[in-house]
């Protein structure tokens, strides 16, 4: 999907999304039962680097310092963290982790937060802006990933058609909304044809646990069934003499 | 004792995880959970043909640093890079959560990764985003996390986004820090963008005192176990605390970096921009001249 269909199928009572500096784009939105909420996101593909993420979380910190709670959705459509010598030199990890954490000070101060992917995200731009939000939701074109499979058959040197029947089998390291679906990263995955709109008033509109159940979600789906019992193990052993 | 000692003497780079954690909390209190006697292994790495650890190349549990009760968690570089597995994340994960229910003193994360475990990416990706997720909850909730940086494998991909995540960081000399590594760059971008086999180079960009010079870290110690144990005693007493007034000065000081440095395309570049004495011989002074060194205006501070 472009980004003007994502944006009239998700926000058919208008909205002031318009484009800013390095693919980014920021604006509000209305949507019924909700009132007003931030839209803001990378688009076009670009990939998240210093100056996109300052800019972004320069936008969720505003809204949180306006106190008006309103949900915040995070439109995606990157390629992975800009790769660059000049990123790294500036201490991109800094910037990404950032973005990551003002998403999730605006979620601790009250705010639904929800990424919405439309296109690719891979590494470190899919950890900052899909996973850094409550809810990750995929539309149709949403392509999330670690890596792809021909990067990671040359790193793991296993062959191609190798891993491509492996991920067949197990949803553990193919990228896709399927196996991220089944792991517990992606929440929901709307279909074509979804009214958009619906779904996202019914999201905003819901509970939303204040924990972090992800562990949860990928056991009920059968696609990560250690975490969870591990994570609680540790757990329990830490809190207790 | 004299064990301790030498543990205490040796280098952190060269130490296995365990061994860090002997010689930096205090001789004998490491009590470790779920450890290699348990036997929690991966269950992904036999169809890539590879042969799994008993502890998935992680050490997670408590003791205590001059008494302090601590929870703490060791990477093993040496272990397929560090890398985030499932296992191997829900560990850390795990100990996160133990210390929001029971804080303790702090929280010390000897982090050693090339990032996500290609072999078992979706659930190592997952994991990331969710330790991101814990230790900021802990931060909120008044927890120090303490990210302690100087091995084989260094901190790379989301290792890097969490060290930047954590109260405060310190890195030993050997120390490098980076989302992308060099070779992924290279094979991306080409060798014109990042020769990864220039070490020199790789040093400049992402390494202990380029971090340390520009605010990425905020600690710098010599290569002892040792050496790391005072600093991370030292750092855990005063913390940056999560909340608006530190982001919005870290907004501040990320976007003050970007518009002074932004230009700039090698270390010594930004040095000279900032006016530091001998910009060109930060990479050959020793240790004790290079902490006699001044650092960049703002290194020094609680924006994290």
């Amino acid at each position: 999907m472009t980004l003007d269909e994502v944006l009239a199928a998700l926000f058919p009572g208008g909205h002031t999304v318009q484009p800013g500096p390095f693919g980014t784009i920021d604006g509000t939105a209305r949507i019924k039962g909700a009132g007003e909420i931030i839209v803001v996101g990378i688009a076009g593909g670009t990939p998240l680097g210093i100056g996109g993420a300052l800019l972004l979380a320069g936008h969720v910190l505003d809204a949180v310092r306006a106190g008006r709670k309103e949900p915040i959705i995070v439109l995606v459509d990157t390629s992975s963290q800009a790769m660059a010598r000049r990123e790294e030199l500036l201490g991109l990890n800094e910037y990404l982790a950032h973005l990551a954490k003002s998403l999730a000070f605006a979620a601790m101060e009250g705010h639904r937060t929800v990424s919405v992917l439309y296109g690719p995200a891979a590494a470190g731009a899919f950890i900052a802006a899909a996973l850094s939000s409550q809810i990750l939701v995929a539309l149709p074109g949403a392509a999330p990933s670690v890596m792809d499979l021909p990067s990671i058959s040359r790193v793991t040197k296993l062959p191609l058609d190798r891993l491509a029947s492996l991920a067949q089998t197990t949803p553990i390291f193919a990228p896709g909304v399927v196996p991220l679906l089944a792991t517990g990263a992606v929440t929901e995955a709307w279909q074509a044809g979804d009214d958009f709109a619906a779904r996202l008033a019914v999201l905003l509109a819901g509970d939303h646990a204040a924990v972090d159940t992800r562990d949860q979600l990928g056991f009920e789906r059968h696609g990560r069934l250690l975490a969870g019992e591990v994570a609680r193990q540790v757990a329990a052993a830490a809190a207790h003499d | 004792m004299i064990a301790a000692v030498q543990i205490g003497r040796a280098d952190w780079y060269e130490a296995s995880a365990r061994d860090r954690i002997a010689g930096l909390l205090d001789a004998g209190s490491f009590v470790e959970f779920l450890g290699p006697e348990q036997r929690i292994m991966s269950p992904h790495l036999a169809q890539f043909d590879l042969t799994g650890a008993f502890d998935d190349g992680i050490a997670v549990g408590r003791g205590t640093l001059d008494g302090q009760a601590v929870l703490v968690a060791a990477q093993e570089g040496r272990f397929l890079g560090g890398a985030f597995g499932e296992v191997h994340g829900a560990k850390l994960l795990g100990l996160l959560r133990g210390a929001r229910e029971r804080p303790p003193r702090a929280v010390l994360l000897l982090l050693d990764t090339g990032g996500v475990r290609l072999q078992e990416a979706n659930a190592g990706e997952l994991a990331i985003s969710e330790v991101i997720h814990a230790i900021l909850n802990l931060r909120r909730s008044g927890v120090p996390v303490i990210a302690l940086i100087g091995g084989r494998a260094g901190a790379f991909g989301g290792g890097g986004i969490i060290t930047a995540c954590c109260s405060r960081i310190v890195v030993a000399e050997h120390a490098r820090i980076s989302v992308s590594g060099p070779e992924v760059i290279e094979t991306n971008k080409g060798v014109e963008e990042f020769d990864s086999r220039d070490r020199a180079l790789v040093w400049r960009v992402c390494g202990a005192r380029s971090r340390y010079l520009l605010g990425g870290a905020d600690g710098y110690v010599t290569g002892s176990i040792a050496a790391m144990r005072k600093a991370a005693a030292a750092m855990i007493a005063d913390v940056p605390s999560f909340g608006m007034t530190m982001l919005q000065a870290e907004q501040q000081r990320l976007t003050d970096r970007l518009h002074r440095f932004g230009a700039c395309r090698d270390a010594p570049e930004i040095w000279r921009a900032a006016g530091l004495p001998e910009p060109d011989r930060v990479g050959d002074i020793d240790d004790e001249a290079f902490l006699t060194m001044p650092r960049i205006a703002g290194a020094d501070h609680d924006a994290r």
